[in-house]
């Protein structure tokens, strides 16, 4: 089986602040990391094929410093890795990621499940994975908690608002998944050794035979237009005094403001 | 096309140095320099230089004749042949919009046969057209067939902007239709306008778990489309009076978007109110010390009709279902109450309910994040707060 999987580089969050005198958000020496539903996605592709065997590939699109992710992810098992990288695909939106990661899956070309994590912790949109099941023409199982495999179809638990869906799809077919479907793994000493002398395959747009015109910024419907940092909340109020006084004065305040 | 620094603006404040997430600006001589190796065109860097000095130019490759689109459509999601909530706010808001567009609004409403009974709903929530299409393969929501017959209208009658709720469906269901139409979408917005010189749809959104906002339009794709968080638009009063018109499409869904089949819902009991959909959420934390001092919890939720939510630590630790999980890798919720117990406020809890109308933190710890957040804090013990509140809100409520 082969199984190919998406995953982004991004800034740790936890690590980002706010400059209070700019109001700007300083991402400098914030660490970079696998995105980390990314983590589950490979943990996830591992599984299968520990399960079912076959061999398990991990893309991704960023700047040359994205190559790190990459090793990350050798160190924990990964077969073979590519890093697709160009001026070209700068800017990018969500359409033009699809677009691309899409083009680079029809290059390397067998494959019977995409994996993606259900979105990346810097952008939140979810929309990635979609989107690149809709490029290769294949379907999508979004949110999946829980996976089973049998003779070329695969049973999917989706993580719901409210509920979970048991759907059944035939592959080859795209899946999102969520951080609950497990938990991932740490690398190993001997990957790690591995990743540090791993040669990165990098693909830019020529290699994808990509349309300049979906790529980078020009493919891309969106564009940002402004990056504010929302007002402070601020005005926070401790209510004081014995637990009977403070529970009186919340209820006072809620009631005043009609909540409940 | 790409980005550049104009150098006689630029005077060297090294402000934008720490704003780009790769690193890629430095300083030399006191200017700016972009190393494009590393920049990814981003888009933080020209809202971060009071002096304009940062200008990013982009060519539009498709232009689409964006006379030929007009109105706001709503797709009105539904579950179990009832329109949720969701749709409604979207209604509320599109009229809002409508009358800055001068146009209607329509919703798009999809489902088995006996979805025909929500219509006269959702015009009275705000809907000037309901485009109808029902047939079996639709009763319940799947992506490929769903995908299609919307793509089939949209490319028919040419909206000039789609919102859907930013809900699993929605999401699900928006980002397929995008990337088959090549329209372009924005995730998860929290606030729409219509910029008055252009018309253009400027759609606001929370990126880095809410730490940032961007804004983000559509200048030469159609149409313009937007998820959108539930609970942040508000819904318009119902008028069971409104009538409008009804478009009868037949749905063509092909053979190859049947490919998923639909097994079986597994519903959670323990979720009496659904989250995305609650005015107020009681949520509690590890310092409820407990599985079973999540009752306190519910009885507060019970009295004043919330929902229950939890930190990840305690879903983690199996006191409650995954369902209940608010923060980044559970829920994003925005209700108007959100009152935290026993939660420290790690920066991904925060990030899944910072835009609550009112919160309320009750923590025995005056330095936990959450208060940071809040907007009434409790110093104290859950275990003697909560009940005395549940007690007190009860009197009170009758």
């Amino acid at each position: 089986m082969n199984i190919i999987v998406c995953i982004k580089q991004v800034p740790a969050t936890t690590q980002v602040k706010i400059n209070p005198e700019t109001n700007t958000l300083i991402r400098e020496g914030v660490e970079s990391i696998i995105n980390p539903f990314d983590e589950n996605a490979i943990e996830t592709a591992l599984q299968l094929k520990e399960k079912h065997g076959g061999k398990v590939t991990v893309i991704t699109m960023g700047p040359p410093q994205a190559a790190q992710a990459l090793r990350d992810a050798i160190a924990l098992g990964i077969d073979d890795v590519i890093l697709l990288s160009d001026r070209a695909f700068a800017g990018s939106d969500t359409w033009a990621t699809s677009y691309t990661l899409a083009s680079a899956i029809r290059k390397i070309g067998q494959f019977d499940i995409v994996i993606c994590g259900k979105q990346a912790i810097d952008g939140d949109t979810a929309q990635v994975g979609p989107g690149v099941g809709e490029f290769l023409q294949i379907p999508q199982v979004t949110f999946a908690v829980g996976i089973e495999m049998n003779d070329g179809v695969m049973k999917v638990n989706r993580l719901l608002e409210d509920t979970n869906e048991v759907v059944r799809v035939k592959l080859p077919a795209l899946i999102t998944v969520v951080k609950q479907i497990n938990t991932p793994r740490m690398p190993s000493f001997k990957g790690k050794i591995k990743a540090k002398s791993a040669t990165i395959t990098t693909w830019g747009a020529k290699d994808l035979n990509a349309d300049e015109n979906n790529i980078g910024l020009k493919g891309s419907p969106t564009s940002v237009v402004k990056i504010f940092t929302p007002p402070p909340k601020g005005g926070g109020e401790v209510l004081s005094g014995s637990v009977d006084e403070a529970v009186e004065k919340l209820v006072t305040k809620l009631r005043d403001r009609k909540v409940c | 096309m790409g980005i550049r620094i104009i150098k006689d603006k630029c005077i060297g404040c090294k402000v934008c140095v720490p704003v780009c997430p790769t690193g890629a600006i430095t300083i030399v001589d006191k200017k700016a320099v972009i190393d494009l190796d590393k920049c990814t065109l981003c888009g933080a860097c020209p809202s971060s230089c009071k002096f304009k000095a940062i200008e990013i130019t982009k060519e539009e490759a498709h232009v689409v004749d964006k006379s030929k689109y007009k109105g706001i459509w709503v797709f009105a999601e539904q579950n179990e042949s009832k329109v949720q909530g969701v749709a409604y706010e979207l209604l509320g808001e599109a009229q809002k919009l409508a009358k800055d567009l001068n146009t209607k609004v329509s919703a798009v409403l999809l489902g088995g046969p006996d979805i025909e009974g929500q219509v006269n709903d959702v015009f009275a929530y705000g809907a000037d057209v309901i485009y109808l299409a029902v047939a079996p393969e639709l009763k319940h929501y799947s992506t490929l067939p769903y995908t299609r017959v919307i793509s089939n209208l949209i490319e028919e009658y040419k909206p000039d902007i789609v919102i859907f709720g930013a809900t699993t469906t929605g999401r699900d269901l928006a980002s397929r239709i995008a990337a088959r139409i090549r329209a372009g979408l924005t995730a998860d917005c929290t606030g729409l306008s219509i910029d008055p010189k252009e018309k253009l749809l400027l759609q606001t959104r929370p990126a880095f778990g809410g730490n940032i906002m961007a804004t983000i339009t559509c200048r030469s794709h159609r149409p313009q489309m937007s998820t959108v968080r539930p609970k942040v638009m508000r819904k318009a009063e119902p008028d069971h009076k409104r009538k409008g018109e009804i478009v009868r499409v037949t749905p063509k869904i092909e053979k190859k978007d049947l490919v998923t089949e639909l097994l079986e819902v597994i519903k959670d009991t323990t979720i009496k109110v659904n989250l995305a959909e609650a005015e107020i959420i009681v949520s509690g934390g590890r310092g409820l010390g407990a599985p079973e001092n999540f009752k306190l919890v519910e009885e507060l939720a019970g009295v004043i009709g919330g929902a229950v939510g939890a930190s990840r630590a305690t879903v983690d630790a199996g006191w409650i279902s995954s369902h209940h999980q608010v923060g980044q890798t559970g829920k994003t919720v925005c209700p108007k109450l959100y009152i935290a117990c026993g939660i420290s406020g790690a920066i991904q809890h925060l990030a899944g309910m910072q835009s609550s109308d009112i919160i309320v933190a009750i923590n025995k710890d005056p330095d936990a994040p959450i208060f940071k957040v809040a907007t009434y804090g409790i110093v104290g013990n859950v275990f003697e707060v909560l009940p005395k509140l549940t007690k007190r809100l009860k009197e009170l409520r009758g």
